[in-house]
């Protein structure tokens, strides 16, 4: 089997995969799975911008809060439905990322990290200046207001689990694929190109910056998305979504499920819930936890897992 | 010889027939007996199978300190319960989850408790973003969800039906009734501080409304941003013609706030009136607050033993663990959130009633609806030892109790009562009836 | 209070808080200058700063010795953590600028929570060495924070003469210069490293003891300085020491005086939204080296 068929075969599978779950989970983890699709498509966007262009953020929280003020602030306050709603987040998320990289990606490195994290935390701070409209960290809840989907005649209320989980798993699958493509594309050859040596791919000809705007506003889209089916799946719409350890998640989960390939977000989401999950169990300080990971990661496993395997044993992995 | 006893044995004819026939009745009626005796057993075992209380508890993150005397007095209360025979005969168990105090958290413990602990109701949460945040997947769960809050979102009828709020009174009540007590006693120009997000703005808006009525006015309001550290330029801003200064700083800032308050006025200060929200676990004897001296606050419940309480008051203070002063009896310096974990003792009292009331036996659909409407059917609570605080007027339809408020003041480092205000001044008109929603 | 009055409590505050923010922020500027690296974990050395001046001060009883104690041991403990830091993750990641971030990330974490598990989640005042009020005419102000001011000033100078006249100082500023010329000269790079190192904790922790009897010793304490070093450190240019004195004079009087007439939260977004505007015109910052 050629290489892409290999490819796409091994993510189709991957879908399948979740799909067939939901109708074999027990109702605690129906949940928890939807959750941890809409975080991982979070995750696939940070990826996009880390693993592929080689530009490491601490502000992408903000395209997040971005993707979940511009769905949840027009549905609670005009009763938008929900695929307009999405649309609008999307767009917000996307308007933010061009809007930033214009100003950021004229730095590199050390700086590029610090000012990400500047201008996430300006919109963090504006989201509490705006208390008025955002309702602040307090926040809103969307269940109320929230339509139900219109689909092929039938009322699809957003409470029912099956709707969240199959919405949730139509979002994921949308970034997953734009992120395979995009992998596998000319596009994201320069985007690598980039990430290994700058110098060289501006040499070969190409303009980086529009590249790597381009690629911002890809991971913008993709982290916006997420954050627009968050409030519109599980309702609750916050000043916390857009903190600084909001944007420090979707780096942990990358790294852990291996910076730079398709699925490792995935990976790294779903292990890094279940962990938390059960740490918290046992320990009142699950953030620890978080912090001596991150330091084992970067010391021991720095691929990451898919990484580690895509090195060893399976090349061919994007 | 032997040959005579083989003899009589086989010999045994009708008489061994009816042993055997005897024995044989005997197992047969021992197997029925031990039978019963078995089934009886095992029905005694369903009767007796814990009811399991979820409790969703700030062990870490900004209500740390809170979260820990929840979890204390949570423990006292069921250890009492169950000393007296648990719920409707059946013994309490609490499940125990960490939300961090974050609301991207809450919804997901929620979620824990009910789908894989499988507790019969959920409780405990305190700070409001998190109980926003929890109460939807709790609605959407069915599953009854008891707030130990002060905020004002369970009585401002935007939860849902299976919230509740029976234990602790809100935010807009304590500032209705303290309201007309200081613009009586106090002085009638008041300028406000409070931080700058929604329990603030909660104090802003009722105190602003109350005025009005009282022929109060509120000469300036200060919004203070949640991570300032420093206030000295905010005092700089109250108008000089202040009468009262009403604040209501929480967070790690307060002892500043209260050390640069004295700075900024020195011995020429307006009457000063606070919550005791500001000091929580704090200890009044800290140095820095001695200029607290003289000032006002109010208190759910006096933390101070005032001497005259009633005896089940002090059996409450012995079973959690405080001392006259409303410290840990194991460790003077570690100081309680008195005025808010009385909210868990009582709450799981009014659970307790309900069950027994509604006859609920098991989390199901049915037994939640009779549980919901026994509980909707009440109309108040008596003091005693399971309401200690005081007695309760209880609103069913807003699913939300209210209570006396107490005005202490601070003299030598202590807090004294010097009115505790009736259960009417804190009455303000519903906005909200769950009721009309459908289960 | 009238205006003038106003204005000169805002530069008051702003003076005071612009020396504290250039001690904490000189930290994290050395430590970039020299070693090419971020640590986010910064602002909890300065936490554990003031939490260990607490613990001393418990453990002493009197405010005086208490605060000289502290004085000599947090920044002292404080160091030595970072050497320990810098010996078992920093060098074995090679100082490569992402896995620092990462790791001193992880350290962030771990040390808040840990502090937070031994030390619990109330904020716990200490006593200042010195306690006096001024009273101007229209306001009193703490004598204290005042002292504050003159000790990070002290602090500032002694770091500065460390630099310029001795040895050590020497061998910082040639491997900021060009690490491999300074190697090729014999400048021992990792010692200098792991010392520049923690001389950066040192100073943030030397701030956080100065600063603790103004607020509290709190385990969430740390988040804010570090986002106050940023914007300094990025303003002035990563780097450049004089550029971060002159960044956490204008940032802290400027913050003092817009959050005293206006909002401090919209001071605090424009400061940010300052850094950006800054790095679009100067991508090094003011004074920083120019780097493609």
């Amino acid at each position: 089997m050629s290489a892409w068929r290999k490819v796409l075969a091994l993510h189709l599978a991957v879908l399948l995969a979740l799909l067939v779950l939901q109708f074999v989970l027990p109702p605690y983890h129906h949940t928890n799975v939807a959750r941890i699709m809409v975080l991982a498509a979070y995750a696939i966007g940070y990826n996009v911008l880390l693993g592929y262009t080689g530009l490491m953020s601490l502000g992408h929280a903000m395209f997040f809060a971005a993707g979940m003020y511009g769905a949840g602030l027009p549905v609670y306050y005009f009763g938008m439905g929900a695929p307009a709603a999405f649309a609008c987040g999307l767009a917000a998320g996307v308007g933010l990322a061009l809007l930033f990289g214009l100003m950021a990606l004229r730095t590199v490195g050390p700086s590029f990290l610090i000012v990400s994290m500047m201008f996430g935390q300006a919109l963090f701070l504006v989201t509490l200046y705006f208390n008025e409209i955002t309702l602040g960290d307090q926040g809103f809840i969307l269940s109320e207001k929230l339509r139900p989907l219109e689909l092929a005649g039938t009322q699809l209320g957003f409470h029912e689990p099956a709707v969240k989980y199959n919405l949730a798993l139509a979002i994921f699958t949308g970034c997953l694929l734009a992120a395979l493509a995009l992998r596998l594309s000319a596009l994201g050859r320069v985007l690598i190109g980039i990430r290994e040596n700058e110098e060289r791919t501006r040499l070969l000809g190409y303009d980086s910056f529009r590249y790597k705007l381009l690629a911002l506003g890809v991971s913008g889209a993709l982290s916006a998305a997420a954050g627009a089916g968050y409030a519109l799946l599980f309702s609750y719409v916050g000043s916390t979504f857009a903190s600084i350890l909001f944007s420090i998640y979707p780096l942990l989960w990358t790294l852990l499920g291996g910076v730079g390939t398709v699925l490792g977000p995935l990976v790294g989401t779903a292990l890094m819930f279940y962990l938390v999950d059960t740490v918290s169990g046992v320990t009142s300080s699950y953030l620890l936890f978080v912090g001596a990971a991150l330091v084992a990661l970067v010391l021991w496993f720095p691929l990451g897992i898919l990484g580690t395997v895509r090195s060893r044993w399976l090349p061919w992995l994007p | 010889m032997s040959q005579n006893r083989r003899q009589g044995a086989a010999t045994a004819g009708p008489e061994f027939g009816r042993r055997r026939t005897l024995i044989s009745l005997g197992s047969l009626a021992g197997a029925v007996l031990t039978g019963s005796v078995l089934n009886t057993r095992f029905a005694f075992a369903q009767a007796n199978r814990p009811i399991r209380i979820g409790f969703q508890v700030h062990r870490t993150g900004v209500g740390a300190v809170y979260g820990r005397w929840f979890e204390r007095t949570t423990t006292a209360t069921v250890r009492m319960l169950n000393e007296k025979g648990g719920i409707a005969g059946r013994p309490i168990e609490i499940v125990a989850e960490d939300d961090g105090t974050d609301p991207k958290r809450g919804p997901e413990v929620v979620e824990k408790l009910a789908r894989q602990h499988k507790v019969d109701f959920v409780y405990g949460t305190l700070f409001s973003h998190v109980v926003i945040a929890s109460a939807p997947r709790a609605g959407e769960l069915k599953i009854p969800y008891f707030v130990v809050s002060e905020g004002y979102h369970v009585a401002s009828g935007k939860m849902n039906r299976y919230c509740f709020q029976p234990g602790i009174t809100d935010v807009r009540a304590q500032v209705t009734a303290v309201a007309s007590w200081i613009l009586g006693k106090l002085g009638k120009k008041v300028t406000l501080i409070y931080p700058d997000y929604a329990f603030g703005y909660d104090h802003r808006d009722y105190f602003s409304q109350a005025a009005e009525k009282h022929g109060g006015r509120v000469l300036e309001k200060l919004a203070i941003p949640p991570a300032e550290r420093s206030f000295t330029k905010y005092f700089a801003r109250i108008p000089a013609d202040t009468e009262v200064l009403y604040h209501v700083m929480v967070g790690p800032g307060v002892l500043t706030f209260v050390k640069e308050m004295g700075e900024h006025f020195g011995k020429k200060r307006p009457q000063i009136f606070g919550f005791i929200d500001s000091l929580e676990g704090v200890d009044m004897a800290s140095s820095g607050l001695e200029y607290l001296d003289g000032t006002y606050f109010w208190e759910a419940m006096p933390r101070y033993l005032q001497g005259n309480e009633p005896a089940y008051v002090k059996e409450y203070r012995q079973r959690v663990g405080v001392n006259d002063a409303g410290a840990s009896l194991a460790d003077p310096k570690d100081v309680s959130t008195y005025s808010h974990m009385f909210g868990c003792w009582e709450t799981l009292h009014v659970i307790k009633q309900a069950v027994e009331k509604s006859g609920y036996r098991d989390p199901a659909a049915g037994d939640y609806r009779k549980f919901i409407e026994s509980l909707e059917a009440e109309t108040g609570f008596a003091e005693g030892l399971a309401h200690p605080q005081g007695a309760k007027r209880f609103n069913g339809r807003l699913h939300q109790c209210y209570g006396h408020q107490h005005l202490s003041k601070v003299e030598g480092g202590r807090l004294k009562v010097v009115h505790r205000t009736a259960i009417e001044d804190s009455l303000y008109p519903p906005e909200g009836d769950y009721t009309r929603q459908s289960l | 209070m009238s205006f003038g009055p106003h204005l000169f409590l805002a530069l008051l505050e702003g003076t005071v808080t612009a020396f504290v923010l250039a001690l904490t922020a000189l930290g994290l500027s050395l430590v970039f200058g020299v070693m090419r690296i971020v640590n986010v974990a910064h602002g909890e050395f300065y936490m554990l700063g003031a939490v260990l001046a607490w613990a001393c001060a418990h453990a002493v009883g009197t405010p005086v010795a208490g605060f000289i104690v502290a004085m000599l041991v947090a920044p002292l403990a404080v160091g030595a953590f970072a050497l320990v830091a810098d010996r078992w993750i920093l060098r074995r990641v090679n100082y490569h600028p992402e896995s620092t971030i990462v790791a001193t990330i992880g350290l962030l974490y771990v040390l808040q929570q840990a502090v937070l598990m031994l030390y619990g989640p109330d904020a716990r005042p200490v006593a200042p060495p010195l306690y006096f009020k001024i009273q101007f005419p229209w306001f009193g102000y703490s004598g204290y924070k005042l002292v504050v001011a003159a000790a990070s000033a002290l602090l500032l100078a002694a770091t500065w003469l460390l630099i310029t006249r001795t040895r050590l100082g020497l061998y910082m500023r040639a491997t900021q210069q060009d690490l491999e010329m300074a190697q090729a000269f014999g400048v021992p790079a990792r010692r200098v490293y792991a010392l520049v190192f923690a001389l950066g904790a040192m100073l943030a922790a030397a701030a956080g003891v100065l600063i603790v009897p103004i607020e509290q010793a709190h385990y969430l304490m740390g988040l804010d300085p570090l986002l106050m070093s940023f914007i300094v450190v990025i303003i002035g240019g990563l780097g450049s020491l004089r550029g971060t004195l002159v960044a956490a004079f204008a940032v802290g009087l400027s913050d003092g005086v817009v959050s005293v007439f206006f909002s401090p939260t919209l001071a605090k977004i424009v400061a940010t939204l300052l850094v950006a505007a800054v790095l679009v015109v100067r991508p090094g910052g003011l004074f920083g080296e120019e780097r493609a």
